[in-house]
């Protein structure tokens, strides 16, 4: 039972004043010590300009890269070295390939029973004429799925890096802002001999990169080749009649949804030849007649995919180092 | 020395084209000339690749004729690496150049050397 005190005798108590210090409501130096505001510091504006060309001048005599003797002295060392070491690294490779085997050899190391079985077992396996195509796109498909993904993240890396910013309301970001008066205005306008030659060439370039990716079982080319060609192409049309043109069928979401579709179709469709292969399942896709434009399983929409993605990087990587874009 | 070097002179010269690239490397400050020396040194890779599967006397990996013996044709291996290698680069290409333009808007100059002395100016 604890007796209850009215306010003023308990203002009076230790506690009180205790718990009043503990929490900070008393300042004990109000009113005993003298105190006055602190006056804000103005700086004297010449003064200030004086400091800063003071230091403008030291970093100038710091960094005068050109009349500063050790600064020579290591370039010269540093030029003199990597001679020195590149002429050792030369050295070295030369010792190291008279050692190799003889060029031309059929009885190297390199040529053990892994290229042999690819090549009598090729044809039979893959269906694929063209050795080279069964061996990157059903043996070795995964290298050339990597392959595919490393074109599309560059592609997504130099959009990243190159492209002029606008915020919602239009405005472009400041750290790309000198990119904004773009090459646009070096553009070509309508020059006739470059569009006389382009109206003929650009579809016959077309139509050959569609014959390498579509023959790529059948003989030298396939998807990597024949889509640098068919981008090379695009490229040309680009020049020869501006953007506005291949702006009516190509922009960043035509690139973003082929690259989307051909890689997702390579990834089912390598998921399905690898999941049948390796439980020794009966895969339904036929390899055909070799020799036939519709033979080797699934190496021609490998290819098809594989050159779409490859001319649409192409012509991506000439668009955005043109003008930040597509 | 091996008894091997006149005969490989593809290789050779595929070891000798890389040290040029290598030195265009170290010892160019303009980036875009660097960057054309690490294409020189790709370039001297695929031609040792190249080199590597050759067989004297042999056909490309195509068959014809229906003949697939391993006397027929050279080693299909390589010629695959160098396709992954060709895609790589082109990659690599394209990143260091986009990366060369953001640094040349950023301080007015490809050479390698003033830039790093506007760095330490900046006092970063």
């Amino acid at each position: 039972m604890s007796k209850k005190k009215s306010a003023e005798e308990y203002h009076k108590t230790f506690a009180f004043h205790f718990f009043r210090w503990l929490s900070g409501g008393k300042d004990p130096y109000l009113g005993n010590v003298e105190m006055r505001p602190q006056k804000e510091y103005e700086a004297d504006p010449e003064m200030l300009l004086r400091q800063e060309k003071e230091h403008d001048a030291i970093l100038d005599k710091v960094y005068d890269t050109k009349h500063n003797a050790l600064l020579k002295l290591f370039h010269s060392l540093y030029e003199i070295t990597s001679i020195l070491f590149c002429l050792f690294l030369m050295a070295l490779l030369l010792v190291t390939i008279s050692y190799l085997p003889a060029t031309g050899a059929a009885d190297k190391p390199v040529n053990n029973e892994v290229a042999g079985r690819y090549i009598e077992k090729g044809l039979e396996e893959t269906g694929a004429v063209n050795i080279v195509a069964g061996m990157i796109l059903d043996y070795r498909a995964f290298d050339t799925l990597g392959e595919s993904h490393v074109l599309f993240v560059a592609t997504i890396t130099v959009l990243i890096l190159l492209r002029l910013d606008k915020n919602k309301k239009g405005e472009v970001n400041p750290l790309t802002k000198e990119m904004n008066p773009n090459d646009r205005i070096y553009e070509p306008k309508n020059d006739a001999i470059l569009q006389l030659v382009a109206t003929f060439l650009v579809p016959i370039i077309i139509i050959f990169g569609i014959y390498i990716i579509l023959n790529g079982h059948l003989g030298p080319g396939g998807g990597f080749s024949g889509g640098a060609v068919i981008g090379a192409g695009l490229i040309l049309y680009l020049n020869a009649f501006g953007f506005q043109k291949t702006e009516r069928f190509f922009t960043e979401k035509t690139y973003k949804w082929i690259c989307f579709f051909s890689l997702s179709f390579y990834c089912l469709a390598k998921s399905y030849s690898f999941y049948t292969g390796a439980n020794h399942l009966h895969s339904i896709i036929p390899n055909g007649t070799p020799g036939a434009i519709l033979s080797g399983g699934l190496i021609l929409p490998l290819n098809i995919a594989v050159g779409l993605v490859v001319a649409c990087t192409m012509y991506a990587f000439y668009a955005m180092f043109r003008k930040g874009g597509f | 020395m091996g008894p091997n070097l006149l005969v490989n002179y593809g290789e050779a010269v595929a070891a000798i084209l890389f040290c040029i690239g290598f030195t265009n490397l170290l010892l160019q400050t303009n980036l875009i000339k660097k960057i054309i020396g690490l294409n020189i040194m790709d370039s001297a890779i695929y031609l040792f690749l190249a080199e590597k599967g050759y067989i004297a006397g042999r056909a490309a990996p195509i068959v014809t004729n229906g003949v697939t013996s391993v006397e027929a044709y050279i080693n299909p291996i390589p010629s695959g690496l160098v396709l992954t290698g060709i895609v790589v680069s082109v990659s690599v290409s394209a990143l260091m150049l986009s990366l060369t333009i953001r640094l040349y808007l950023r301080y007015h100059t490809l050479n390698l050397d003033e830039i790093a002395a506007q760095l330490k100016k900046e006092g970063r």
